[in-house]
């Protein structure tokens, strides 16, 4: 692959912190590999801040190879920037060309309040799951693996569905700011799966009640998420929570 | 699920929108194949029998009131469903490509929605409200009869009627067009995700109803969009 | 301090049972008042939480990330081991036992081995039972691939994400306990320092990562899973955030630190690409299953890979090591990597690269595939197809993440990888109980160093990890608890607790006093060099002295120059960051003198002066067959303690793979 250098404009939402108002900043950075990722550019910009004695940019990242689900860039108005099936942490350079102006903007959501100019605050993912995204099994309570069997089709889909790493790509992307596929990813798997029969209506119906509560918005099926989501999470997986939203709605005696 | 989180719920309120949407739809294919009469050209006589009939027949009368419910339930939840929906992005984006992962027509249905209200205030009073409170009053004024006869039974003259509203007011055919073009647009998203709300998603089914979906938009909303043209360039008298 | 492994007396294979049938419990209504701090949310942590939490024990977690679902746990590829025995090819408990402890080179304790062999079936039955999606076969039962050159095919996968569907089912069973109230979760908490009274473990202080603020949290045990030191080395394919900070204060505090310098080098990575490379990212070692890893038989060859005839490449590995070709451990594959290219015959732009090629497993794979389906003359276009379809059903998220990374296409040109650390073996010193040499303190998974001995086997770690927070770390804490429902909470306006606080706190404003010129970041990629090139791939006693003195130098520089922007009571990442690079810096230190003591070679710590004449790794059993138990005595200076390895079962032998 041919690399080459490049110069680039940054705009860069700024915030102090949850109280405080925003604005975007403009930067420079000069020779810029096509061979970097974007978040390495960051490295080298906030190396460059903190040398001339400016508070380097806050963004949330870990893991670096896609999978943590912790970075979280709005880039060029998409979620992970422009390449699809791709997080913040695996986009490269080379997407990028000299003289371009790019514009980074946190995760925007009631859901996810900024902490700290790119960071933002996801917790309400977590009770989401507290609110039914498990199966109830102490730690010693399981039966042999293999006294289970499962449809390999249905085992597949399941795990077509866990793949999701919990980043907020779709909610972040959604014109509504709803977290559905979020939740109908962890519905689908466990709806799918003989494990999960027991609690099946309960879960969905506690986990739609907290999204709800949590301030999303609700889903107009425009399908942006699916379009934006790192690991191609399907929509198919929010059909299916409706049918399961629906069934134990109409079933359950409260 | 109690009563009130069916109307409440996020899904719910998606169900209902589904739900009301559906109706309206079929109602919209009724609608549209008997005004779709008028291409008959013989005076308004087919299409003037059957406005008839859907006028003064008990149980069409009933539905009517069940349409006008869910009408009024498809609005009220989809305005709620807007402003909830802004409300949950108090901070917007300053940049957003959402060209690049969804239709704009898919992101708009709260607008195209209200275009299609305002539409429809203006649709209701020309034929609507003349025909059920017996105003007709433009054809009276006009020196014809706003009734018609037929086999010796009077009706609306529902056709006299279109054609006073569209033949020689061209502001009006242009905004008719325009509010058709809305409802096309809210169609073409609103057909196939309602089948996604009430839980349809299937490799084999769902190409099946997005092509559906575009078929119905399309020819429904041409047919609208001819009426008013028919009449403006006098292609039935 | 004691210094005991209180290994259980008995046969090999009932130790575990004995242990469980004679431990001390503790009833139910005093486990509600007993507290357990457990710091780190990764396999280990995860699963000891909500296992305590189910029993009734009142449970605070604390993770550095933003939710414990992020633990780089995450990001293990290949599988988890166990001796199922599903695929009926002669798998047992105690030949899981025996690979582990060969594999581990000798270096590891047999019993925590055997016990980890046999809880291993366990853990896949309650992984399957919390809805981890395992691959499965067509028949609806689990799915089991070979892995890291064992004979039988033990491992339980879920594609090349298996990592993360084993923590996302943990992280569902802390988040139940969480929603029921018996765990309360810090995220965004970084572990600081822990608190002593009485000689025994009783809290730590915690920074809030988002104000800044230092809190006392009390707990009559604390547990310490928060993974490995990788990150020692600057480049590594642990993810940023990954630190010995936590295990380091332990180390502070009396616990012992054992084997420092086992680190594994896996040799399945995307090599380096420039000067500002953060990190290094793992290509799964299932891809040398079916990948052939090759140089240029010509040195400095300038021609692109492709364009090589097939005469003129090195397969070295099937050259070298004919028995077990490109599924020779780990270490052995990574050494030979280091060889090939320290003599000029590496590839790419850096030189420091060997090509990981598909083609002949895509031809393999296609006529197969066509066979199937009767057509026994296809052209050469059609059986590449074919044979593409089949790779990419097994490895496509692989090559995907390659392609992403390096922007070349691995259908049509083999892959460059390097060797990167992945893994440390060493950790802190813990007994059978997984308890440290400090009370009250323990250390589970990757954080301790029990198990793998000098070299991990792939699937390997997942097991641990699970096995000692599902299954060891239930029973054994219960028979230090037990000894404890007589000591009411302590609250934390107990002076010890504002005395750990202010030295952590002091230190903090060291720290951000010295306002010095060089970034935090620069400094940590200076340790990562001098620790690379002088304690990495193969070590001698030269270089790890000179190595002992730079970094001594180092930790200098780094505590008069250092320049950490931003204030102590906000958010502040870089002072974070200091603090890591600050205790890595120490580590290092300790983790050359552990590797200059260890005058032999075994598993991944390979000592130039101790080689056979054809240049592979030599063990010394006779002098070096014990665990370096390392104790800190004060700046720069640890006493060495050494707990001497008896093999009862599996005799050491010198591993071959010839």
């Amino acid at each position: 692959m041919e690399h080459y250098n490049m110069n680039l404009t940054l705009k860069i939402w700024r915030q102090k912190n949850k109280q405080s108002a925003g604005s975007l900043e403009t930067y420079q950075v000069k020779d810029i590999s096509s061979e970097m990722s974007f978040l390495e550019m960051f490295d080298v910009l906030n190396e460059q801040l903190i040398v001339a004695g400016d508070d380097p940019i806050a963004f949330d990242h870990d893991c670096r190879e896609g999978i943590c689900g912790q970075c979280s860039m709005h880039i060029d108005g998409r979620a992970h920037g422009p390449w699809t099936n791709n997080t913040t942490c695996q986009l490269h350079m080379r997407a990028f060309k000299d003289g371009d102006t790019i514009v980074v903007e946190p995760w925007r959501s009631k859901a996810f309040p900024v902490i700290k100019d790119l960071m933002v605050d996801r917790s309400s993912f977590d009770r989401i799951i507290q609110a039914g995204g498990y199966i109830s099994v102490n730690t010693g309570n399981a039966v042999d693996a293999n006294s289970l069997p499962i449809d390999k089709k249905d085992a597949d889909n399941a795990f077509m569905a866990a793949a999701c790493i919990g980043c907020g790509a779709c909610v972040a992307t959604c014109v509504n700011s709803s977290a559905m596929l979020f939740v109908s990813a962890k519905v689908a798997q466990l709806a799918q799966l003989p494990q999960g029969q027991p609690e099946r209506e309960s879960r969905v119906l506690n986990m739609v009640a907290q999204m709800d509560k949590e301030n999303f918005g609700n889903c107009t099926n425009t399908y942006a998420c699916e379009a934006e989501c790192p690991k191609g999470i399907s929509v198919s997986n929010i059909a299916r929570l409706n049918r399961e939203y629906l069934s134990a709605g109409l079933s359950t005696e409260q | 699920m109690t009563w009130k989180l069916f109307f409440t719920s996020s899904i719910g309120k998606k169900f209902i929108m589904a739900l009301t949407g559906i109706f309206l739809i079929t109602f919209l294919i009724v609608h549209c194949a008997i005004n779709a009469m008028i291409f008959f050209n013989d005076g308004g006589e087919t299409f003037n029998h059957w406005g008839h009939f859907m006028g003064s027949n008990l149980i069409v009368r009933t539905m009517e009131l069940g349409l006008f419910l869910f009408l009024i339930m498809h609005i009220v939840q989809g305005l709620t469903l807007w402003s909830q929906n802004n409300k949950s992005r108090p901070v917007k984006y300053v940049v957003k490509n959402s060209a690049a992962n969804s239709t704009w027509y898919s992101r708009s249905m709260g607008l195209l929605g209200t275009l299609i209200l305002i539409f429809l205030v203006l649709h209701l009073y020309h034929f609507w409200t003349p025909s059920r409170f017996g105003g007709m009053a433009g054809i009276k004024a006009l020196d014809e009869t706003s009734l018609a006869t037929y086999n010796n039974e009077e009706v609306h003259n529902l056709y006299a009627e279109m054609k006073l509203v569209f033949e020689n007011n061209l502001l009006i055919v242009v905004v008719y067009i325009l509010g058709v073009i809305s409802l096309c647009w809210h169609l073409l998203h609103g057909f196939q995700s309602a089948f996604q709300t009430f839980g349809v998603n299937h490799k084999r089914y769902t190409p099946i109803i997005k092509g559906a979906g575009v078929v119905y938009s399309v020819v429904i909303c041409l047919l609208f969009a001819l009426m008013p043209l028919a009449f403006y360039l006098h292609w039935v008298n | 301090m004691s210094f005991d492994s209180k290994i259980p007396a008995g046969e090999m294979n009932e130790k575990w049972n004995d242990y469980k049938g004679h431990v001390k419990l503790v009833n139910p209504a005093n486990k509600r008042k007993l507290e357990v701090i457990v710091v780190g949310t990764g396999l280990a942590g995860a699963s000891a939480a909500a296992s305590l939490g189910e029993m009734g024990y009142k449970v605070k977690a604390f993770c550095f990330q933003d939710s414990p679902r992020r633990a780089h746990s995450i990001a293990a590829q290949g599988g988890i081991n166990a001796a199922k025995n599903y695929q009926n090819d002669g798998d047992s408990v105690f030949r899981l036992f025996y690979d582990t402890v060969k594999g581990g080179d000798y270096r590891a304790r047999e019993a925590n081995v055997h016990r980890l062999a046999e809880v291993s079936n366990a853990i896949i039955d309650q992984c399957v039972a919390q809805g981890v999606p395992f691959a499965r076969e067509y028949g609806g039962l689990l799915s089991n691939r070979s892995f890291g050159g064992t004979q039988v095919q033990r491992t339980f996968y879920a594609a090349g994400q298996t990592g993360q569907q084993l923590l996302l089912g943990a992280y569902s069973a802390l988040e139940r306990q969480i929603a029921l109230g018996t765990v309360e979760m810090y995220s965004r908490h970084e572990m600081l320092d822990v608190v002593m009274i009485d000689e025994k473990a009783r809290g730590i202080i915690a920074r809030n990562l988002v104000t800044g603020e230092l809190e006392k949290h009390f707990g009559h045990a604390v547990l310490l899973c928060t993974g490995g030191y990788g990150n020692v080395f600057y480049l590594s394919t642990n993810a940023m955030g990954s630190n010995v900070t936590a295990a380091w204060k332990a180390h502070k505090k009396g616990a012992f630190f054992g084997n420092p310098c086992f680190t594994q080098i896996h040799p399945t990575c995307i090599p380096v690409s420039g000067e500002y490379q953060s990190k290094l990212t793992l290509m799964s070692e299932s891809l040398r299953n079916d990948g052939r890893i090759w140089v240029p038989k010509q040195k400095d060859e300038k021609r692109k890979a492709v364009d090589i005839p097939e005469e003129e490449r090195d397969y070295y590995l099937e050259r070298r090591y004919p028995a077990f070709g490109n599924l020779v451990p780990r270490d052995v594959a990574s050494r030979a990597a280091k060889e090939r290219c320290d003599e000029g015959y590496g590839v790419g732009t850096t030189k420091l690269a060997v090509y990981l090629d598909f083609k002949d497993a895509i031809l393999r794979y296609g006529k197969i595939e066509l066979g199937k389906q009767g057509n026994t003359t296809a052209s050469q276009e059609e059986i590449i197809k074919a044979g593409k379809a089949v790779v990419e059903e097994k490895y496509g998220n692989l090559f995907e993440m390659y392609e992403k990374i390096t922007g070349e296409n691995p259908y049509e040109m083999p892959m460059r990888i390097f060797p990167a650390v992945h893994y440390t073996m060493g950790g802190l010193w813990v007994d059978y109980e997984l308890q440290t040499t400090v009370k009250g303190l323990y250390a589970l998974g990757e954080a301790n160093f029990s198990d793998h001995g000098a070299n991990r086997l792939g699937a390997s770690a997942l097991m641990q990890g699970l096995a000692d927070g599902y299954f060891v770390i239930p029973y054994t804490l219960g028979n230090y608890l037990a000894d404890e429902i007589r000591t009411p909470a302590i609250p934390t306006s107990h002076p010890a607790f504002a005395e750990t606080e202010k030295a952590v706190s002091d230190r903090i404003n060291t720290l951000m006093n010295i306002r010095g010129k060089q970034t935090v970041e620069s400094f940590h990629k200076r340790l990562g060099k001098i620790m690379w090139d002088k304690c990495g791939m193969a070590r001698n006693e030269k270089g790890l002295r000179e190595a002992i003195t730079e970094i001594q130098a180092l930790k200098k520089e780094f505590w008069s120059d250092v320049r950490i922007p931003g204030e102590i009571n906000n958010m502040n990442p870089e002072l974070d960051k200091a603090g890591r690079v600050a205790d890595f810096i120490e580590l290092g230190e300790l983790m050359c003198k552990d590797a200059l003591e260890r005058r032999e070679s075994c598993g991944g710590h390979f000592r130039e002066e101790s080689q056979t004449e054809d240049g592979e790794a030599k063990r010394d059993d006779e002098n070096f067959s014990f665990v370096s138990a390392w104790e800190y005595k004060g700046e720069s200076n640890w006493q060495l303690n050494k707990e001497p390895l008896e093999f009862e079962i599996v005799k050491p032998t010198q591993r071959s793979y010839k």
